[in-house]
């Protein structure tokens, strides 16, 4: 288990993306069979490349159905990544530790 | 550093699963790579009805974990992670995902993955409206008008799934009749009759439109006519069928139809593949019939004939090459 992913809620989410620096945001759903599978992919990058300049968190979107919709997000898995309140690049559905990492480490 | 298996199972659906456990309770202590899908395709079904034993049906990601459990009981080694490169020609085998393996038999099941259109609109939007799993991403659909495309299984539970949710569902089918298991079929003519569902036969998807938000509509082409026509809905759900997951052996093993070709000789084994020692089950090679319980029947005999070819290996003087 990790302890660098960070639960976020409507409030965390709104302070931690305005913020200087690298956010990325995985979306997911206790019943996304595919968002389960990528649990542990993504919390081995977060333990491989999170720190306080790239803060890596997950939404419920059961539990926050708003933050899905403010991000326009039809379909989960999906990873978004910020970068000084900006989204610069997204993804949608499962992918290797390796092609994750590198796609959160590129400009 | 690499990590030295007598046999090792690549792919976590039913042939997996299976060929692990029986390879287990032979002692041939089978390390299953599980691959990115775990659990496979049977994690993103609702309802699977037609397992033998459950009379009642049972849910697709809940028999899966059965599977993973049944296979853990009998100390199967199961390693998260997922092959993009093998080499076939030398003995062992050698596997590389984040680790590198190596192995003296090798059974394949890494399944197949839902195919897509092709369309350049389609990637565009995928995530935006376009999806191939209903029971991810149904949800994002409450009360709206969505597609779904093919005509087969999927399709058809697709349909019905998504029926519960959305505010009216449109299959959207190249031909005149469905492929579709007859009990589903019945309830999707059910649901036409409720006016939940419509059919458009003879139709094909020629575009995807969309804006910022996502799919707007879609352009549809009726067969042979001129004349296009388009179709309001905020998503597509593209269930039109499975491509094999060859990539990664394609050049070192013999393939049909991108499928892997079996070696059906009976004193080799029924699953065994081109190259000796290599073995395959499930859908990766099977263009026929793709049932979950086909593929655990296939699993179980790719361990058999693994366990044999083992033997016979163990037998021989030890100069192999």
């Amino acid at each position: 288990m990790t302890d660098q992913v960070i639960k976020l809620n409507t409030e965390s989410f709104e302070e931690l993306y305005q913020k200087e620096g690298k956010l990325v945001v995985r979306l997911w759903a206790e019943w996304c069979g595919p968002c389960k599978m990528m649990s542990p992919i993504y919390n081995q990058v977060a333990d491989n490349i999170a720190d306080e300049k790239l803060i890596m968190g997950e939404v419920d979107i059961d539990a926050f159905p708003a933050i899905a919709t403010k991000l326009g997000v039809r379909g989960i898995p999906t990873v978004v990544i910020f970068e000084n309140g900006k989204e610069v690049n997204r993804s949608v559905g499962l992918m290797p530790a390796p092609e994750l990492q590198k796609l959160i480490l590129k400009e | 550093m690499s990590i030295h298996r007598k046999l090792i199972i690549l792919g976590s659906g039913p042939a997996g699963y299976t060929a692990a456990i029986y390879a287990a309770r032979a002692n041939l202590q089978p390390l299953l790579i599980t691959g990115l899908e775990v659990g496979g395709q049977l994690t993103t079904t609702t309802d699977v009805e037609n397992w033998p034993g459950y009379p009642t049906g049972v849910q697709g990601p809940q028999l899966m974990t059965q599977f993973k459990e049944h296979a853990e009981n009998v100390d199967t080694e199961i390693e998260y992670d997922y092959i993009t490169q093998v080499d076939l020609q030398q003995k062992p085998f050698v596997l590389k995902g984040q680790k590198t393996y190596t192995a003296d038999a090798l059974i394949i099941s890494t399944g197949a993955s839902a195919q897509y259109l092709g369309l350049q609109s389609e990637t565009e939007f995928k995530g935006k409206g376009v999806s191939a799993c209903a029971t991810c991403d149904g949800y994002f659909y409450k009360n709206q008008h969505v597609a779904v495309v093919g005509g087969g299984n999927t399709a058809v539970e697709e349909a019905l799934f998504l029926s519960n949710i959305a505010s009216h569902v449109t299959l959207i089918h190249r031909r005149d009749q469905l492929t579709a298991e007859k009990v589903l079929q019945q309830r999707l003519f059910d649901k036409v009759e409720q006016g939940k569902v419509t059919i458009k036969w003879n139709h094909q998807v020629d575009q995807v439109v969309g804006d910022e938000s996502g799919v707007t509509s879609l352009i549809l082409q009726p067969n042979g006519e001129q004349d296009k026509e388009a179709l309001s809905v905020s998503g597509v759900f593209i269930a039109i069928g499975h491509l094999p997951n060859t990539s990664i052996f394609k050049d070192q093993l013999e393939m049909n139809h991108g499928y892997i070709k079996l070696n059906s000789a009976a004193n080799n084994g029924a699953t065994l593949t081109s190259v000796d020692g290599v073995f395959s089950a499930g859908d990766v090679s099977d263009s026929r019939y793709r049932q979950a319980i086909t593929s655990a029947g296939s699993g179980c005999m790719a361990a058999l004939d693994a366990e044999q070819y083992l033997a016979t290996l163990d037998a021989e003087p030890r100069a192999r090459v």
